[in-house]
C-alpha cells in the first residue's frame, strides 16, 4: 500500500493585504479588490506532505480543496510544487457552508481516497481565522488529530512523531496511523515551484476549465490524462443534501456590522518641557500613575 | 431552559487557567440572564482546590474528572468526558477559552454532537432572533460577535436550531469577576475509568517543555506600548526603561513584533491579547483597527505620534504630537521631578 497524504487546503481572499480599496464607499468588503490566494498555512501543511515525499520515496500527495471552479488554481500551485495530484470539491450544494458543513463535505471526499496514511490541513484559514476544519474533519473520519504541528520528526507506516507548537512551550507526541494534523506557521515555509513540473503540469484543468478553453486539448488529454484535475460533485461524494451548505450549518450570520471609529475628544498638545511636565503632574495628582 | 457549561483548562501549575474563570465571570452574567445555572467542568489530575477556587465565580455545579491519564491535556481523552457530560446535561451554553487547548477540543466537540461553534468571540450577549424564512421566532439565542475578514468587520453569529451554543473567547477578552466569595455549589465527580476507552489514548505526549509566561502585560494596569515609529530595539529601551520607574509593562503593535523590536508575547490587538489598563500609552502606534480591538477598553489613552493625522489619536485622551525617542525621556525626567 502506497503511503498516502491528502493535504486540506483552501483559496481564500488575501486579507492580510487589505488595501484602501478593500472597502467599499458604503463600507462593505469589496471581495474583488482581494486577491485570492493560497491560504498561508496550507502551504505550510503542503510542505510537511511533500518533505515526508522526500523521505518515503513511494509516498503521494493529494491535495484536497473545496470551493468555486476557480479554486483549481490552487491544485495546480500544488503539482508545481511537487504534489502529485488533487481533487476539486465544488458544487452549488457547498454554497454558505460553515466549518461544520465543511468539515463533512471534507471527510466525504477523504474517504472517499482511503485507505489513507494521514490527513495534513492548515492550522488556520485567514479568511476566518476559526481553526476549527482540521479538528472537526479529523473528528468525522473518526481519527487522532494532532494540532499546530511544527515538525514532523518521524514517521513510517504504523506511527508519526510531531513536535507541536503551542502557547507557552513545545510538545513532542506519537501517534498512531492514519491520523489529522494541522500545521502551524512557524513550521517551515513551502520550497518554491518546481520548472520542471511547472512545464508539465501547465496544461492541468478541471473539466469546467477545459469547456471555457478555445482550442481543443481533446487530444493533449488523453495522452497525458494525469493533466486532468477531477472535479466532485456532491453526488459522487453521496453526500446527505440536509448536511451541506446553508441547511448543513448551524451557525448563521444574523448581522455584519463595519468597523467604524468612535472618537473622543482628544486633547492634542506638542512636546515641550511644560506640556510634558503638565501632563505628568495632572496624570500623577489623578492617580493614574505614581 | 438547560444550563450555561465552561470547559475550565488546567494550568500547568495544576490550577484553574486565567482565561476559564475569565468565562465563568461572563457565563454567571448570561446565567443570570437566562436564569439558569452556572457549571464548570474540570478534567485533570489533582487539580489544586478547584472548590474553592470555582464557587466565589457563582459556579453551582462542579464536573470533575480525576484521573492520572487526563494531565496533561490531550485531545480524545478530554473529549471522551466532555461529550459525556454534554450528552446528560445537554448544555444551553457551553463556553471554551481561545487557547492551543480550547482551539483543539471545542470544535473535536463540535463536530461529534453536530453544532455550531463560533470561534474567537470578542462580545457575547443574549438577544432574539425572528427567521424571516419560516417566520419562526427564537427567544434568549447566544449572541456570539467577532471580527471576521481580518477585521474589518464584526459579525454577529447564532446558532438559532442546535445546542448547546459554542463559543470560545481568547484571555483577556472578559473581565474576570467574583461573584461572592461565600457562594458554594456542589461538586459532581465524573467516573474516567468508565468512560474511557484505549482508543482515547492513540496519542501519546512524549516530551513537553512548558515555560511560565513570564511577560504578564493584562493584569498591568498600566501599559507602555510601542509600534513601528518606535523605530528600533534600542528606542524601545526607553519604553522600558519608563515602564519599570511607573511598575507598568511594554506592549506592542505587530508591526513592531515583525519588525524584531520586541517579543510576540507582548502583541497587543486581534490576533494578540487584550488588555483594558487604567492607562494605555501608544507611542508610534498608527491605530489600525486590529490594535485597537485589543486595546480600546482602556480607561485613558495617550498617544504619542509625529502624525496628528493618525486614527489612534481619534480614540486618545492626550495626543502628544512628537517624536517617540524625544517625549519619552521627558517623561521619565518630569516623573521622577515630581515623584520625590
Ligand atoms: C488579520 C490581521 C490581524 C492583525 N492583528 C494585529 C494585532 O493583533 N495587533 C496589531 O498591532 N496589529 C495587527 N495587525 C496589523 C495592523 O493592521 C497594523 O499593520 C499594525 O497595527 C500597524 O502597526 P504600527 O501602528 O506600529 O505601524 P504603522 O502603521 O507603520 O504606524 C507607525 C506610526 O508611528 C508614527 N511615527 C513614526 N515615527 C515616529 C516617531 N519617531 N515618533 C512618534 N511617532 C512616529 C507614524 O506617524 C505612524 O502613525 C493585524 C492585521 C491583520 C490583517
Ligand atoms: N474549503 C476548504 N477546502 C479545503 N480545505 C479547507 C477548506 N476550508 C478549510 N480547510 C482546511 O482547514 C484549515 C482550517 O480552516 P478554518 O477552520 O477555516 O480556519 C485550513 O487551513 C485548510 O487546511
Amino acid at each position: 500500500m502506497r503511503f498516502r497524504i491528502i493535504v486540506l487546503a483552501k483559496q481564500v481572499p488575501d486579507t492580510r493585504n487589505v488595501g484602501k480599496d478593500a472597502m467599499k464607499a458604503d463600507g462593505t468588503v469589496n471581495r474583488a479588490a482581494l486577491p485570492a490566494i493560497f491560504n498561508p498555512e496550507d502551504l505550510h501543511a503542503l510542505e510537511q506532505a511533500l518533505s515526508i515525499k522526500d523521505k518515503i520515496p513511494e509516498a503521494e500527495v493529494i491535495l484536497l480543496t473545496m470551493g468555486p471552479f476557480r479554486a483549481a488554481e490552487i491544485i495546480r500551485e500544488a503539482m508545481y510544487r511537487g504534489a502529485d495530484r488533487g481533487y476539486l470539491i465544488t458544487d452549488r450544494k457547498f454554497a454558505g457552508s460553515d466549518t461544520l458543513a465543511t468539515s463533512y463535505a471534507l471527510s466525504l471526499a477523504v474517504r472517499k481516497l482511503a485507505p489513507y496514511h494521514l490527513v495534513i490541513s492548515g492550522r488556520q484559514a485567514i479568511d476566518g481565522d476559526t481553526a476549527q476544519v482540521g479538528p472537526q474533519t479529523a473528528e468525522k473520519l473518526g481519527i487522532p488529530q494532532i494540532t499546530y504541528a511544527e515538525e514532523i520528526i518521524s514517521v513510517d507506516a504504523k506511527k508519526i512523531i510531531v513536535k507541536r507548537r503551542l502557547e507557552r512551550g513545545v510538545e513532542v507526541v506519537n501517534s498512531t496511523l492514519p491520523a489529522a494534523i494541522t500545521v502551524h506557521g512557524s513550521a517551515p515555509v513551502c520550497r518554491q515551484r518546481v520548472a520542471k513540473l511547472l512545464m508539465k503540469y501547465k496544461h492541468a484543468r478541471t473539466v469546467t476549465e477545459l469547456q471555457n478553453e478555445t482550442k481543443d486539448y481533446t487530444e493533449l488529454y488523453n495522452n497525458r490524462p494525469y493533466l486532468l484535475i477531477d472535479e466532485w460533485t456532491a453526488d459522487d461524494l453521496n453526500a446527505q443534501t440536509e448536511m451541506l451548505g446553508l441547511s448543513g450549518s448551524p451557525t448563521k450570520v444574523k448581522k455584519i456590522e463595519n468597523v467604524v471609529f468612535q472618537h473622543k475628544d482628544s486633547k492634542v498638545m506638542g512636546s515641550s518641557d511644560k506640556e510634558i511636565e503638565t501632563l505628568m503632574k495632572d496624570l500623577m495628582s489623578s492617580h493614574i500613575i505614581g | 431552559m438547560n444550563n450555561i457549561f465552561v470547559y475550565c483548562e488546567v494550568t500547568e501549575e495544576r490550577s484553574i487557567a486565567d482565561v476559564s474563570l475569565e468565562l465563568l465571570s461572563k457565563g454567571k452574567k448570561l446565567a443570570g440572564d437566562l436564569n439558569v445555572k452556572l457549571e464548570a467542568v474540570v478534567i485533570g489530575h489533582r487539580v489544586s482546590n478547584p472548590e474553592s477556587l470555582l464557587y466565589p465565580y457563582g459556579v453551582d455545579v462542579i464536573h470533575y474528572a480525576d484521573d492520572e491519564r487526563l494531565f496533561p491535556y490531550t485531545t480524545l481523552p478530554h473529549t471522551s468526558i466532555l461529550l459525556d457530560v454534554f450528552e446528560k446535561e445537554k448544555p444551553e451554553i457551553a463556553l471554551f477559552g481561545a487557547t492551543s487547548i480550547g482551539r483543539d477540543i471545542a470544535p473535536r466537540v463540535a463536530s461529534a454532537l453536530r453544532c455550531g461553534l463560533t470561534a474567537d468571540c470578542t462580545s457575547l450577549e443574549i438577544g432574539d432572533h425572528f427567521e424571516n424564512k419560516t417566520q419562526t421566532e427564537y427567544k434568549n439565542l447566544l449572541y456570539q460577535i467577532r471580527p471576521a475578514f481580518g477585521g474589518n468587520i464584526i459579525a454577529t453569529i447564532i446558532n438559532p436550531e442546535t445546542r448547546p451554543q459554542m463559543a470560545t473567547v481568547r484571555e483577556g477578552v472578559m473581565k474576570k469577576e467574583l461573584f461572592s466569595q461565600k457562594f458554594k455549589g456542589k461538586l459532581k465527580k465524573i467516573d474516567a475509568k468508565k468512560i474511557l476507552k484505549d482508543d482515547d489514548f492513540a496519542v501519546t505526549i512524549i516530551e513537553r517543555h512548558m515555560e511560565k509566561s513570564k511577560i504578564d502585560i493584562k493584569n498591568s494596569q498600566v501599559i507602555i506600548s510601542g509600534g513601528y515609529g518606535v523605530g528600533s530595539k534600542e528606542n524601545f529601551n526607553l519604553l522600558f526603561e519608563l515602564a519599570d520607574i511607573l511598575g507598568a509593562q511594554v506592549g506592542a503593535s505587530r508591526a513592531a513584533v515583525d519588525a524584531g523590536f520586541v517579543e510576540h508575547e507582548r502583541q497587543i490587538g486581534q490576533t494578540g491579547v487584550t488588555v483594558r489598563p487604567k492607562l494605555y500609552i501608544a507611542c508610534g502606534i498608527s491605530g489600525a483597527v486590529q490594535h485597537r480591538a485589543g486595546m480600546d477598553q482602556s480607561a485613558q489613552i495617550i498617544s504619542i505620534n509625529t502624525d496628528i493625522g493618525a486614527p489612534i489619536n481619534h480614540i486618545a485622551d492626550y495626543t502628544i504630537i512628537g517624536n517617540v525617542a524625544d517625549v519619552i525621556p521627558k517623561m521619565i525626567k518630569f516623573y521622577k521631578k515630581n515623584s520625590k
